[in-house]
Formats: C-alpha cells, sequence, structure tokens
C-alpha cells in the first residue's frame, strides 16, 4: 500500500494512503478532540469537534478529521483561531443539551466555552450515535436506534428487543458521553416492562446482595 | 390490526422478502395502500428485509412521508403558506376544525378524514385552497365548505 507524507502542526506523518486525517494524528500522538469517534465504529462525523484546518496548494479549508482522508502534502493544523473558535461554539451548542457532562466540562475549559450561552434543550442526549452505532455494528442486536430527523432527532430503546438484552449488556451506558442512555434505557423499561427484571430476579432467587447495579460512569468534579 | 388492508401488505411484504436493499421502497408502497405505518406491519417487514426493527423505525420517523399513526380514509389540507393566509385561509381553517372537529394532524375515531395543515401547496393563484384527497378547491370560502366535505364518505 502507498504511503503519503503530510504535514501535522510542523510534524511530518507518514501513514498508509486511506487513512484519515484523525488517525493520522493519533498514530504521530497528536490529540485531537473527538466525541463520536469510537475506533471500533465506522466514523459517522456527528460532533463535527474534531474539525481541523487543511492546507492544501495554497487553500485553507475546515474538515472533519474523522472523515477526511489524508492527501499527499497537505498541511494540517489541530489548532488555529478559527478551529478552536468553532469548537469553542460546538461546545456550547452540546452543552445545551449536557451542560455537566464532563467531557464537555473538559472542552469548555480549553476552548473557552459558556454553558449557558444557548438555551437550555429539554433533551441532554447530544446525538453522538455512540449507542446506536455501538449496539448495531459490534454487538449486532440493534436495541437501541434513531427516530425522527434534524434537530428532532432522539435516540430510543426498542422495547421488543430492549427487554430481553439489554440489561445484560449495559455496554453503551459507559460510552454515552452524557448518561442519557442509561436514563433512556431506564425510561423505557419504566414505560414498557416494568418489574420485568426485579421479577427475574426474584425468580432466579438471587440474593440482593450480588444482583448487578448499573456501573454509574463517575462524574469528574466540576472545579 | 382491524381496518388495515391485510392482503395488500402482505403482498407487499412477500414482494421484497430478504431483499434488505428495498426498505424504503416497501415501506413507501405500504404507506400508499395503508395510509400509516403500524408497529405490528413494521415488525412484521423487519422479519421478511431482515433489517433490524430499529432501522425500519429510523427510516420510518425520518421522512414525512410516513405516518406512524392511523390515517384517515380521506386527507383534507387546508393551504396555510403566505399567499393563501393572506387570502383568508385561518377562518377556513377554523370552519374546518369545526365541521370535523380535528385540530392539525388529527384523524377521528371512524377514520373518516384526517386534517392536516400545508405550507403553500403551489396554487397560490387559486388560494385559499382546500384539498382534499389531492383534489383542490380553489378560492375557497368557509361558507363552501360543508359542501365539499359531504361528497366525501
Ligand atoms: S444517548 Fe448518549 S451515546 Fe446515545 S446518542 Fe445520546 S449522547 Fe450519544
Ligand atoms: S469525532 Fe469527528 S465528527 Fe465527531
Ligand atoms: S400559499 Fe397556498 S398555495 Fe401557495
Amino acid at each position: 500500500m502507498s504511503e503519503i507524507v503530510l504535514k501535522i502542526d510542523d510534524k511530518e506523518v507518514k501513514v498508509a494512503a486511506g487513512t484519515t486525517v484523525l488517525q493520522a494524528a493519533q498514530q504521530a500522538g497528536i490529540y485531537i478532540p473527538t466525541l463520536c469517534h469510537h475506533e471500533k465504529l465506522e466514523a459517522f462525523g456527528g460532533c463535527r469537534l474534531c474539525i481541523v484546518e487543511v492546507e492544501s496548494r495554497g487553500w485553507t479549508s475546515y474538515v472533519v478529521s474523522c472523515l477526511y482522508p489524508v492527501a499527499k502534502d497537505i498541511i494540517v493544523r489541530t489548532r488555529s483561531e478559527k478551529v478552536d473558535k468553532i469548537r469553542k461554539v460546538l461546545v456550547e451548542e452540546l452543552m445545551a443539551h449536557a451542560p455537566d457532562a464532563p467531557e464537555l466540562v473538559k472542552l469548555a475549559e480549553v476552548y473557552g466555552a459558556d454553558r449557558n450561552r444557548f438555551e437550555r434543550k429539554e433533551s441532554f442526549c447530544v446525538v453522538c450515535g455512540l449507542c446506536v452505532r455501538y449496539c448495531d455494528e459490534v454487538k449486532h442486536l440493534n436495541a437501541v436506534g434513531f427516530i425522527d430527523n434534524g434537530a428532532e432527532r432522539e435516540i430510543s430503546f426498542i422495547p421488543e428487543v430492549a427487554k430481553d438484552v439489554c440489561w445484560e449488556c449495559q455496554e453503551c451506558f459507559a460510552l454515552c458521553p452524557t448518561s442519557y442512555a442509561q436514563a433512556a434505557y431506564l425510561l423505557t423499561e419504566a414505560l414498557a416492562f416494568p418489574g420485568q427484571r426485579k421479577a427475574a430476579v426474584r425468580a432466579a432467587k438471587v440474593p440482593v446482595a450480588t444482583q448487578r447495579i448499573i456501573p454509574i460512569k463517575p462524574v469528574a468534579a466540576t472545579t | 390490526m382491524s381496518g388495515n388492508n391485510i392482503d395488500g401488505i402482505i403482498a407487499i411484504i412477500e414482494k421484497y422478502r430478504g431483499q434488505p436493499g428495498s426498505l424504503i421502497h416497501a415501506l413507501v408502497e405500504i404507506q400508499h395502500e395503508n395510509h400509516w405505518l403500524p408497529r405490528e406491519v413494521m415488525h412484521q417487514v423487519a422479519d421478511a428485509l431482515e433489517v433490524p426493527f430499529a432501522q425500519v423505525m429510523q427510516i420510518a420517523s425520518f421522512y414525512k412521508a410516513f405516518s406512524l399513526t392511523p390515517k384517515g380514509r380521506h386527507e383534507v389540507h387546508v393551504c396555510t403558506g403566505m399567499t393563501c393566509h393572506l387570502r383568508g385561509a385561518a377562518k377556513l381553517q377554523a370552519k374546518v376544525e369545526e365541521l370535523t372537529g380535528l385540530r392539525d394532524g388529527e384523524t377521528d375515531a371512524e377514520n373518516k378524514f384526517t386534517f392536516e395543515t400545508g405550507a403553500c401547496l403551489g396554487s397560490c393563484s387559486i388560494g385559499p385552497e382546500l384539498i382534499v384527497d389531492g383534489k383542490h378547491y380553489g378560492r375557497m370560502t368557509p361558507e363552501k365548505v360543508e359542501a365539499v366535505l359531504k361528497q366525501y364518505e
């Protein structure tokens, strides 16, 4: 496979053709912030936080690095005044959903984002799609999916599927940057199949102390 | 699934059995045949076309052409676009709502009418207009609405 040489933040990087700019940066040990990226999943390009500045033959453009393939002799800048400003607004928009999400709190500090800039949204899901894509691509269970479109887009657990598989898996809960996946599951359970899990536990006579509890992600202290 | 055209739906599902790539075609045809997509039908589509139910839901909820709630036998539209609005669409809408007892987006219990508003239905010159099952009634006035709706059973 042919190799491509490009420049990322003044560092010469050599990677295989077809690599994305994000992967190339990661291989070179250069950090680009991401939210919807996960190495086991297809690139999604949903959060736009991984945006970088690319200079190619004198032209500067802004691209989403998790989707953008490397090209010969391009110059990538992972931070610039404009890149930082775009990320700041993106973080502010995401914080309208989830002002306390640890990853966002950290990013807000870096980019000087104001968590109260935009009006609070009802749902704290940032539609990164990690839960939906993980359930589909890795687990092949499709217990959670997208519904609706545009600004109304949401994730939704499918009760018929979720009731049999989610409690045993719960893997998407830990992936979710905002803990919404877990909340959405519990709400679905409460509405669509309440008590089923407790009944099963009772029937199996599992002592309460050894029942699995939801592994709640530690929320980083907002100092 | 009473009230649904079961044979028609089954025929469509069978036509696309085992073809995940035809999901949208199948849903479009079922929507056309049945005017809405009941959940059980979407489950059958998922099973037959071998796609996850979550994906069927994703597609069905994404496009406004699909309805996930029951639709009446007749679809009544009042244009609320700017031209029709200036020509009195609001009064027209109020009259339709009064006669049918339906608000925007609702369907009556007998599944007779579904009432929806829409913005600019492309016939500004004959506005304000009332559209029933695709038939345009131009220059509509609140007084004439009753006679139009009476034609539909
Ligand atoms: S529930 Fe969490 S993981 Fe799923 S799309 Fe929303 S923010 Fe992402
Ligand atoms: S990581 Fe690239 S768009 Fe989210
Ligand atoms: S505004 Fe009603 S048809 Fe254009």
